[in-house]
């Protein structure tokens, strides 16, 4: 098997929560050595419950599927840091470590005495990592949040959702957004101190990691004073440009069409009906302006097909089409299959558990998927008594007085 | 003024739309010279989508090229051409990373995979971003943003909390979709490059846009396989799942804990409905969400949304206000943080532009140049990098290579 991108790359690690904990499990994919710092008295409320499966907690901490799937190919030990001895191994982690990062509100960390200003003095050219909602700094700065708010503050669930609804912070997905946001950062100071040997701090908001999303939008107000709203799935110029109903239960195939090469190849796939010739879709503003009509005559084509078939149809013609797809119908996706971006993993305790891995084909260092997420504290023994030189009888010593713990 | 982060990389691009100019523009926000390739005449598709300033098309004017494209250097040249390729090939020798977003068969036809290029420069990292990535039955399918989107399996969930399955299924807003593919090949290139420096191996980094935006809903995906769950985008008890409508706007609350759950109790005046001991643990009070969810409704709409979001967090409860573009640009957070930067484009004026959403204490964004007009720098690439001379770029022009 060939090395990793970021071979030799160790990192401190402690986020928790997705938003956390994703951006540290990227950098795992790329081969970092992630040492995740968790705590019985402290645990990743993501080891516990969950409310994408629907409001679920789950029994004991080693039995989530989400702390799992945000995890994987990390190293796990445990530090109570509300003891000052744990402090002090916490910084015998990261005298050996290349990054250190964190997802608390700002200040948490300074006040156990982990912040920037301590951690450049024990390594100089560390570079850390530290993720809010709103920033280190700041009149928002000790604000707390979560993916949901992160969306409403940025401007992206104003933009998310039907024009006569209200307004939709969108999936989970927003918190793995500000995860790859993080995690892309930490490569870019890698690459800086590579370069000049120089470690550095990076405060990283959540709420800006999905504002700059909607740049678009944000430049036609400093542009125009305009203030854009949502509207579904309609483009500003495209038509048709939608998801339209097919044969089945809830199947929908989204259609966009551009150019007007594409509008004739879509015409003639669909088999030219008379309203395509129609004076109201002669051109690509008249499609758009009636927009309303040509999604209904598109929607009564597209009902008669499933949306793979209409997919197969308009993508021969060169027209975009693809089907909305559900989960179900992602894990028998023939594309999805072949590019094997979904790996079955052997779990210590959940026994076989399918996760989606990094989304990257590197040539010559593979990102992959090389263990499952860890069980807290299953790499004390390595960390503390390979790494740190620690006995086995100091680290049961410290166990017993719930410094590792 | 302290050297940017990225300045040793030198990066080539050719891309159009939003994802691949996106994910050079990151590299170039931080420092990386980044070279922009535009078809001759006509460049970028993105010169001729708005918005554009005071709504008046023009190519140098649309707030969405400028915005995907700050900080680049831009040249005109036509790939089509065997001279417009060969002179590719003299860029590739003098870069870093090349970033291109083609369909793989057109790259094969025009003779630039990776295999070729890295017989011209072996130490080169080449990204390529296409809808569906370089292998699959779907390689070669045409994918727009909205197709990605509801291909990647998100947009079946949307929107999340739907009261019945009526309507069809919605984007994310904004350029939510392409942008974090931009993003995340931005990280996966990134990566590339350090392995590059440390071991002096290029590679190729193929990104799939369809897998990308499917590892953002991967649990989704993957609870399928472990847990037999289904999903879309009906609405599923949870506690205040979406915003809430208030006097002014929406708000949006996040009680998870507690301690959050006490609290907000308190903060409305300890009501009797909420005195319930259905409420009284996590798991129940999202069970229970039906009979919850109206009533905070009801209570919210003696607030304005800026009031409420203030007094909330002051309650350490993690409420956050709906903003708008405007509410964006004019946060007193964003606007503490310089989240907002002035940037003079020659044909545009000063524009107010996004920055970006991390501060590096060495490091700085930098918003060194706007972004480039239609060939900007060819001068400057053709005659000073390439060592071609003036009388050679007039004949490159007439002829339609660059």
């Amino acid at each position: 098997m060939s090395g990793f991108a970021l071979e030799g790359v160790r990192i401190a690690d402690f986020c928790w929560l997705w938003a956390g904990s994703y951006a540290t499990c990227l950098l795992a994919y790329l081969g970092a050595e992630v040492i995740k710092i968790e705590s019985m008295a402290r645990t990743d409320p993501s080891r516990m419950m969950t409310l994408t499966l629907g409001a679920q907690a789950f029994e004991g901490v080693e039995n989530s599927p989400v702390f799992n799937s945000i995890n994987l190919n990390k190293l796990s030990v445990r530090l109570n840091l509300k003891q000052p001895k744990a402090v002090e191994l916490a910084k015998s982690i990261i005298r050996i470590s290349d990054v250190v990062t964190q997802n608390m509100r700002p200040g948490s960390l300074d006040r156990l005495g982990l912040g920037y200003d301590v951690l450049k003095e024990i390594k100089p050219d560390i570079i850390m990592l530290s993720s809010s909602s709103y920033g280190a700094e700041g009149p928002l700065r000790t604000y707390g949040g979560y993916a949901p708010g992160f969306a409403c503050y940025s401007g992206l669930a104003n933009l998310t959702g039907y024009s006569d609804s209200p307004p939709n912070p969108m999936t989970g997905s927003t918190d793995l957004m500000s995860a790859a946001t993080a995690a892309f950062s930490v490569v870019a100071a890698l690459c800086h101190r590579q370069h000049t040997g120089q470690g550095q701090h990076i405060d990283l908001s959540s709420v800006e990691s999905l504002a700059v999303f909607t740049g678009d939008a944000l430049m036609d107000y400093t542009m125009n004073g305009r203030v854009q709203s949502r509207k579904g799935n309609q483009d500003r110029i495209r038509a048709p440009h939608n998801c339209y109903r097919c044969h089945g239960d809830d199947k929908w195939v989204s259609i966009a069409v551009s150019t007007e090469g594409e509008w004739q190849a879509f015409c003639e796939a669909i088999g030219n009906p008379e309203w395509a010739g129609d004076e109201r879709f002669c051109d690509a503003y008249s499609r758009w302006k009636n927009q309303e009509e040509l999604d209904r005559l598109v929607g009564e084509w597209t009902i008669n097909y499933t949306h793979y078939e209409v997919t197969e149809c308009l993508q021969k013609a060169g027209v975009a089409a693809m089907p909305s797809l559900s989960n179900e119908e992602i894990l028998s996706d023939a594309h999805f299959k072949e590019r094997n971006l979904a790996v079955e993993i052997e779990h210590p305790v959940m026994g076989k558990q399918l996760v989606v891995g990094p989304p990257w084909r590197l040539s010559e260092t593979p990102a992959r998927v090389t263990k499952s997420s860890p069980l807290i504290g299953e790499h004390n023994e390595y960390v503390f008594g390979e790494l740190l030189g620690m006995s086995s009888e100091e680290i049961a010593r410290l166990m017993d007085e719930e410094i590792i713990y | 003024m302290p050297e940017p982060g990225l300045s040793h990389l030198k990066i080539l691009e050719l891309c159009n739309l939003v994802s691949g100019p996106y994910c050079t523009k990151l590299l170039a926000d931080l420092g990386a010279e980044v070279i922009k390739i535009e078809p001759p005449g006509i460049g970028d598709e993105t010169r001729r989508r708005g918005p554009f300033l005071e709504d008046i098309p023009h190519p140098e004017r649309s707030g969405l090229y400028l915005y995907l494209n700050t900080n680049k250097l831009g040249i005109t040249l036509d790939v089509g051409t065997s001279t417009g390729r060969s002179i590719l090939r003299e860029l590739i020798e003098q870069t870093d990373i090349f970033v291109e977003d083609n369909p793989p068969a057109m790259m094969e036809e025009l003779g630039l995979t990776y295999e070729d290029l890295k017989q011209v420069n072996p130490r080169l990292v080449m990204t390529s971003i296409t809808p569906f990535g370089q292998t699959g039955p779907y390689r070669n399918y045409k994918a727009y943003e909205l197709n990605s989107f509801h291909g990647g399996g998100e947009g079946y969930l949307l929107p999340m909390q739907s009261p019945d399955l009526d309507r069809e299924p919605v984007k994310g807003g904004g350029l939510v979709g392409d942008c974090i593919c931009g993003l995340s090949a931005s990280m996966a290139t990134l990566a590339a490059a350090y392995s590059m420096v440390a071991t002096g191996v290029g590679q190729h980094v193929d990104v799939s846009k369809q897998d990308v935006l499917m590892t953002m809903v991967g649990l989704d995906i993957a609870m399928f396989a472990n847990n037999g769950i289904k999903r879309n985008r009906l609405r599923w008890p949870v506690l205040m799942p979406t915003p809430m409508k208030c006097q002014d706007g929406y708000i949006m609350l996040s009680v998870l804990n507690d301690r959050e759950w006490r609290d907000l109790v308190e903060f409305m005046g300890n009501p009797s409905w909420a005195q319930d001991d259905r409420f009284n643990t996590w798991l129940e009070r999202h069970l229970y969400s039906d009979e919850i969810n109206p009533r905070v409704r009801e209570w919210l709409q003696q607030y304005k949304k800026e009031e409420i979001f203030h007094q909330l967090q002051a309650k350490a409860i993690a409420a956050a206000s709906v903003n708008t573009a405007e509410e964006v640009v004019k946060s007193p957070q964003l606007e503490y943080r310089g989240f907002f930067a002035e940037i003079d484009h020659p044909e545009a004026g000063k524009l107010k532009y996004p920055t970006a959403p991390y501060k590096f204490s060495r490091t700085p964004w930098r918003a060194e140049r706007a972004a480039p007009l239609l060939g900007q720098h060819n001068e400057f690439v053709y005659c000073e990098r390439l060592g071609y001379n003036r009388q050679d770029l007039v004949k490159m022009r007439e002829s339609g290579v660059i």
